[in-house]
């Protein structure tokens, strides 16, 4: 008996479906998915940009940010730039936090504090880049 | 009672004996074939790119604060480790995208054979190697 309780065994005498039950994520399954694919989508041209950008930018002073930011187009893209990492970055993150952190309550903790995190540096880079800009 | 999941990784094998579900991948049986070096390179470099978009935010909170902070930014990224940080954070984004560029065509629903797989993987490897190769000399130049 001993050993029958040691190995692999199933000590909850419900049906798979009972099982799977409640466990799942209660349609809002699809929602991460489809905000991981389309921030991904709108980094491709505005990592490009600013990676170009970046090139242009090396050594640059205060002076030479004020100048690449003060017109409304560039301001805009540094800003959906900085959304959609943070946001792209924070979905990636959690994905991973899922995979590997097995303990419940750490988890959970990690999760959230994560999307505290990438929130709070998101809005002191939005309001760096207006400030800058005006 | 123990944690109900486990109860989903307990199921009989072809004996009807009762085992435990094998947990994947499983890093130190599979040899490593391109498409498992891809999956896993595209989540390291995600990881890193992460830690890039805390420099992003260093440099354009910094910017925004003083003089005196913006300056300790730039000469932090000018020092030889800054300019390491920066040729990695640029090749990991250019081998992130051309790797995510295919997941979204596997989303689309396209490029499931193996010959199209193994192939768009070399192509985004040589692809990636190529733009970073390509961003390097020109940021050295430009500097």
């Amino acid at each position: 008996m001993a050993e029958l309780r040691n190995g692999p065994h199933q000590d909850i005498m419900r049906s798979p479906l009972g099982r799977a039950r409640g466990l799942g994520p209660a349609r809002a399954g699809s929602a991460h998915w489809w905000a991981q694919r389309l921030t991904s989508l709108a980094l491709v041209p505005l990592s490009l940009w600013f990676l170009i950008s970046a090139i242009g930018l090396e050594g640059a002073t205060r002076a030479d940010m004020h100048a690449w930011l003060g017109h409304p187009l560039p301001m805009a893209a540094a800003i959906a730039l900085v959304v959609a990492t943070f946001y792209h970055l924070q979905l990636g993150i959690q994905v991973v936090i899922e995979d590997y952190v097995h303990q419940d309550a750490l988890r959970m903790a990690s999760v959230l504090a994560l999307k505290g995190l990438c929130f709070l540096i998101a809005v002191a880079c939005i309001i760096s880049i207006v400030g800058l800009g005006f | 009672m123990r944690d109900v999941r486990d109860a989903l990784m307990v199921a009989r094998n072809s004996d009807g004996k009762l085992v435990s579900r094998p947990l994947s991948p499983h890093l130190q049986v599979y040899r490593w074939p391109l498409s498992m070096m891809l999956s896993i390179s595209h989540r390291a470099t995600g990881v890193g790119l992460s830690v890039g978009a805390l420099l992003l935010a260093w440099w354009l909170i910094a910017a925004a604060v003083s003089d005196s902070a913006f300056a300790t930014v730039q000469g932090f990224l000018g020092s030889w480790f800054g300019v390491l940080l920066l040729l990695g954070w640029s090749a990991s984004l250019l081998f992130h995208l051309c790797t995510g560029l295919r997941h979204l065509v596997w989303d689309a629903g396209f490029g499931f054979d193996p010959p199209w797989y193994e192939r768009s993987g070399w192509a985004a490897v040589v692809a990636a190697a190529a733009a970073a190769l390509l961003v390097w000399i020109i940021g050295f130049v430009v500097w």
